[in-house]
């Protein structure tokens, strides 16, 4: 193990603003991404109940 | 009708149906997703406990674990995005044209990443978060190309008008990938060359598996993301169509 301790690690050597900067917005970017893909298909979904509401009230 | 009937002879032209993909890309997308996770484990425990801190860059270096895999898989997804545009375009394949969109903003993003990685690894290194040298300005256009193929498919309502101006656009930008591979070798850029080149490496080896770990934890997100969105775009394009109607009373969308 190269790091001393926990305050040793956040501070990659005098970078961690740097570091950190880049994987904390990579993370981030990542899960809006994955929210977005989630959002996407539950509104897919919904618009198929509503397309399909209609003519099932008619038909039954 | 939907259910698989034997066939004479067996056809990768099946697979090009959006009501035959679809299933098979839902069962796909927690396959590579769990790949990227544990890929991601793995690199980023190589790289962050394992690999030691570089000579001349200090810890700053870290960076690069997913600074090169974001930069690799935003030239390799358009140039795949590229190509499902033009197959769509030469063979009115509606997948294929889907296969397209979906890549696009995921491209986009990993076209972020490194952008801004490399905007935060080039303050400590260069002194500077941007500089106009040919590396950064065209992934900086590789980026746009990507919004612009969105926003393109987005402006025109006519869908299959918006996939074949997409497609234009995206085939006419192929030419920028290239431009970004060998930039750091036809100009004298800021941006260093390639440590890895097919065959040869000028990376510590420990360094280099860590990276590599990562560039296949982010192909199989891609991959997993990709798929994900085209599952939704199915569902979006093919609204009306009968068996979306039926595996929805099913329960197996």
């Amino acid at each position: 193990m190269q790091w001393q301790s926990l305050e040793h690690f956040l501070a990659m050597g005098g970078y961690g603003f740097f570091v950190w900067g880049s994987y904390g917005v990579t993370v981030a970017v990542i899960a809006a991404e994955i929210w977005l893909l989630r959002h996407r298909r539950r509104a897919a979904l919904a618009q198929l109940r509503q397309a399909s509401a209609a003519p099932a009230r008619r038909s039954s | 009708m939907s259910s698989v009937t034997a066939s004479p002879g067996f056809s990768l032209f099946r697979f090009a149906a959006p009501h035959v993909f679809y299933p098979i890309a839902g069962k796909m997308v927690p396959v590579f997703a769990a790949l990227a996770a544990v890929l991601a484990a793995i690199g980023l425990y190589i790289g962050f406990f394992v690999a030691p801190t570089d000579a001349q860059q200090g810890d700053s270096y870290r960076i690069i674990y997913i600074h090169v895999p974001s930069a690799w898989m935003a030239m390799f997804l358009y140039v795949v995005m590229a190509f499902w545009a033009g197959v769509g375009l030469a063979f009115n394949t509606r997948l294929s044209s889907m296969m397209a969109q979906a890549i696009a903003p995921t491209g986009a993003l990993m076209a972020f990443i490194s952008l801004w990685t490399g905007a935060l690894w080039g303050r400590p290194t260069w002194g500077t978060y941007w500089v106009w040298d040919a590396r950064l300005t065209s992934t900086l256009i590789l980026l746009f190309l990507y919004l612009g193929f969105i926003a393109l498919q987005a402006a025109i309502d006519d869908q299959r008008r918006a996939d074949k101006a997409g497609a234009v656009l995206a085939l006419v930008g192929v030419v920028n990938v290239p431009i970004i591979y060998f930039s750091v070798k036809w100009w004298n850029t800021l941006h260093q060359g390639a440590s890895v080149k097919p065959g040869s490496s000028s990376m510590a080896e420990v360094m280099l598996a860590g990276m590599l770990v990562m560039v296949f934890a982010f192909w199989m997100y891609a991959i997993a993301a990709v798929l994900a969105r085209l599952r939704a775009i199915i569902l979006e394009r093919e609204r009306r169509a009968q068996w979306v109607a039926e595996a929805r009373e099913q329960g197996r969308l």
